[in-house]
């Protein structure tokens, strides 16, 4: 993989968030700082707000109390952020087209968007697939699509949503082989999943959230080895978390 | 009667220079004034599906009550409006085809319009975190959706064209029927109708039916090799 190290949009602070919805809370009084590293996978229960926090610190949700700074910014406009949702939605044209659109976005210019393109399609495996309509891929190649187009951003972020949720196991592992080349190229990665393995296999650190409190963060080989709170006990063991 | 109402297709096919005519300047007025109702109508419907304003509700009412203007609504105030003492008056467009052109185009706009917003609005929907993350800007999100609408929005210029095709009640009132001039399929067909030369109506009805079919027939040929293609 020949991404570089893009500029920072880290470190990304949440000081004091809440975000309500109505009168339902979906975050409560998170404070805690991302920063570059390995990756930083989020796990907990349906409904802990895992997907609400990765878009709050993607800036696609405002928090309804507290504060949410990147690089010491506060610019909700992700220019050095990316997020691949859990069910991505594919342009309507073909892959390449989808993958261009993003390029071109991103402010890559013409003459250097082919070249880009094609090293983005090389890095997912899809460029037997470039001409053919994104909404015709698999699930497994729409999220691998969904993957290049956000690193057609070339972000110092990238936020991933349960990327391999409903995906077979060799799908799985193709998504997960590219989160850790792209890792590795000092991309900082913050996942959320609810499988264990995964994180166990990914993660760098820890949060687990519930019920949309931050109850345990800890390096990923501490947490799952010796997890300090009973939520986390019970989370690993494999229990429910209601 | 029956061979009668022939008559129209076979001066049709055999080339009947006033009848092509007629034929040709028919076409030429609804696909222009569909065009430009599409370059109006499109962007304002995506317009009033992405921005939030003050009485947005009701001007969606409007808008989708504009769908059912009456023509001779529409004939009425062009005709006053292009008229010597009307405030167009000077521009000298009653009575020419231009003018049916604007008539039509009055009448399609909203068509074009409501559906492209309800396209639109359905679209963004689904788009809107992915376009949002990727910092779309609102002129790109437009054009954005427009493009990947495209083939519903098919639909939307078939409506507005099968308006204008079928529609003499504005173009009458603003065109005047003026033989070899502003004469249309519809308009031949109500004076025909009126002089009772019944046969040479159906008949005209019969070749303003094909066109209408054919032109239902190529979008939706367009709009199948798109979606294969394409989407």
């Amino acid at each position: 993989m020949t991404m570089r190290a893009p500029h920072s949009d880290l470190p990304i602070l949440f000081a004091g968030v809440d975000i309500h919805r109505g009168t339902t809370v979906l975050l409560r009084n998170l404070s805690f700082t991302i920063s570059a590293g390995p990756p930083t996978v989020l796990i907990g229960p349906n409904g802990s707000g895992k997907s609400t926090l990765l878009r709050a610190a993607m800036g696609l949700v405002a928090p309804t109390c507290g504060g949410i700074t990147w690089g010491g910014r506060n610019v909700p406009s992700p220019t050095g952020r990316a997020i691949v949702f859990q069910r991505p939605v594919m342009l309507r044209r073909s892959c390449a087209g989808n993958l261009g659109y993003a390029l071109a976005a991103a402010g890559v210019a013409g003459a250097d968007r082919k070249s880009r393109l094609a090293e983005l399609l090389r890095i997912v495996g899809l460029e037997a697939l470039a001409d053919r309509p994104a909404r015709r891929l698999s699930g497994g190649e729409q999220q691998r699509l969904a993957l290049a187009r956000a690193l057609a951003r070339n972000p110092a972020v990238l936020f991933l949503d349960e990327p391999t949720a409903s995906l077979d196991p060799a799908a799985t592992k193709a998504i997960e082989d590219l989160v850790r080349a792209v890792s590795e190229t000092g991309v900082k990665v913050v996942m959320a999943t609810h499988d264990l393995g995964e994180a166990r296999r990914l993660a760098g650190e820890i949060l687990l959230l519930h019920r949309g409190e931050l109850i345990e963060r800890r390096p990923a080989q501490k947490f799952f080895a010796d997890p300090c709170t009973d939520a986390a006990k019970r989370f690993i063991a494999g229990e429910l978390l209601i | 009667m029956g061979a009668q109402s022939l008559s129209a297709l076979h001066l049709l096919f055999t080339g009947d220079p006033a009848l092509l005519a007629i034929v040709r300047l028919s076409i030429g007025v609804s696909l222009s004034a569909t065009v430009l109702a599409a370059l109006l109508g499109a962007p304002l419907g995506a317009l009033v599906a992405l921005t939030r304003f003050r009485g947005r509700e009701v001007a969606i009412v409007a808008l989708n009550a504009m769908m059912g203007l009456p023509p001779v609504m529409v004939g009425l105030a062009c005709y006053l409006a292009l008229s010597r003492s009307g405030p167009l008056g000077a521009w000298g467009l009653l009575f020419t085809p231009k003018a049916m052109v604007i008539a039509q185009t009055i009448l399609v706009t909203p068509i074009i319009a409501a559906i492209t917003r309800q396209t639109v609005e359905d679209l963004w929907a689904e788009y809107r975190d992915e376009l949002t993350a990727m910092n779309v800007g609102p002129l790109q999100r437009v054009a954005t959706l427009l493009w990947d609408g495209r083939f519903s929005l098919t639909t939307a210029f078939l409506a507005g064209y099968g308006r204008a095709a079928a529609e003499v009640g504005s173009i009458i009132i603003v065109g005047g029927n003026i033989e070899g001039f502003t004469r249309t399929i519809t308009t031949a067909m109500a004076l025909e109708t009126s002089k009772g030369n019944l046969p040479l109506a159906i008949g005209l009805g019969v070749v303003l039916l094909l066109i209408v079919i054919s032109v239902s027939a190529l979008a939706w040929g367009v709009r199948r090799a798109g979606e294969r293609f394409a989407a």
